[in-house]
């Protein structure tokens, strides 16, 4: 399909988004990153059954988390696409870091990464 | 299993204002079960100070350990080793824990995260509920095996009272009423007879009101 979407966005790549807990999502935000999103199976397709329904929630207790800690909690959500869906995954892409743009930097990152965000924010 | 609530960050924050250096130290028994101050636990309070600190601009430095037991000195003892490095300890464990971590280290300042609410069980994965409050003289044998202790908002020993309803408590609409299920339970056993006993006035004194209780085995003490 030769789809792009912005390179920003980085893969972590697990065997599925029930693998997905709190202290990654924390830690990924500990290392300097503006947004996380879990790209999930669509709802009844989770090859695990529930897998994709359980980061959905664990997702809600990650945005308790942010907002406790004084973060927006719109930088984690939680999406669903299907795995031949190319177009979507793109779409979301997009969509995500817009959305991470709009919030601006990420308010915990360490002062030389505010430095570095800055750069890329403004880019 | 004592069951607990992870107090919230706000709270935490505020106790460990003046430090830099802490120690959070969970707990592996009742505490991690029931999902409030286990090692996962413990993970994500340091990295929600790590982050929120990081937004003051302020530094922290924070070593996660989680105990075998917080109530056992055996197990407390283990930090002994590295306790001194650290300005303060925030203990994740029930409060017979962390009372336990600040007596074996008298000159360290052991700070709770937790609020510890009640003896209870799982009812399924995530919510958990009350059954037991220790009163030191059981009568579940009468009772159908439900306690009118723990689980009548008013603990009567002769219940229902007149705020039953629909099988409902008054106070909260969502608890059952424990003589509700007591009488449906008797009457399962085929003890319906029981409930025409009258169940005489409670001695608390096992309770909590003979003060704090200890409970000795001279055959297991080594001295």
């Amino acid at each position: 399909m030769r789809l792009s979407y912005p390179t920003n966005v980085k893969i972590i790549k697990v065997p599925c988004t029930g693998r997905v807990d709190a202290v990654t999502v924390l830690k990924s935000f500990e290392s300097g990153v503006d947004g996380v999103y879990l790209a999930g199976c669509e709802i009844g397709d989770c090859h695990f059954i529930k897998g994709n329904i359980r980061a959905k929630k664990r997702v809600v207790y990650m945005k308790e988390l942010l907002k406790e800690v004084g973060l927006e909690p719109e930088r984690v959500e939680m999406y669903h696409i299907a795995t031949s869906d190319g177009p979507r995954f793109a779409q979301v892409a997009k969509e995500m870091t817009e959305k991470i743009r709009a919030l601006g930097p990420s308010p915990v990152r360490g002062p030389e990464k505010t430095e570095e965000a800055k750069e890329v924010f403004e880019a | 299993m004592i069951v607990g609530n992870r107090k919230p960050l706000e709270e935490i924050q505020e106790m460990i204002k003046p430090y830099k250096k802490i120690l959070i130290l969970g707990c592996r028994e009742c505490i991690t079960v029931c999902a409030a101050g286990g090692e996962r636990e413990v993970a994500v309070l340091a990295s929600e100070l790590k982050l929120s600190r990081t937004k003051e601009g302020r530094e922290i430095e924070i070593k996660e350990f989680t105990l075998e037991r917080q109530c056992d000195y055996e197990y407390i003892d283990q930090i002994k080793p590295f306790v001194d490095e650290y300005e303060a300890v925030v203990s994740m464990a029930c409060g017979a824990g962390i009372q336990y971590t600040a007596e074996r280290f008298p000159q360290k300042i052991v700070l709770p995260a937790i609020n510890t609410t009640f003896l209870g069980v799982t009812l399924e994965q995530g919510v958990w509920s009350e059954r037991c409050q220790g009163c030191g003289d059981c009568v579940l044998h009468l009772t159908g095996g439900i306690c009118p202790v723990a689980r009548c908002a008013k603990s009567l020993f002769n219940g229902p009272c007149g705020g039953s309803s629909n099988g409902k408590c008054e106070v909260n609409k969502d608890t059952d009423c424990a003589w509700q299920l007591i009488v449906d339970r008797l009457k399962t056993l085929g003890q319906l007879d029981r409930y025409e006993d009258i169940i005489p006035a409670k001695d608390w004194k096992p309770s909590r009101e003979g003060g704090p209780r200890v409970r000795i085995r001279e055959d297991l003490r080594l001295d």
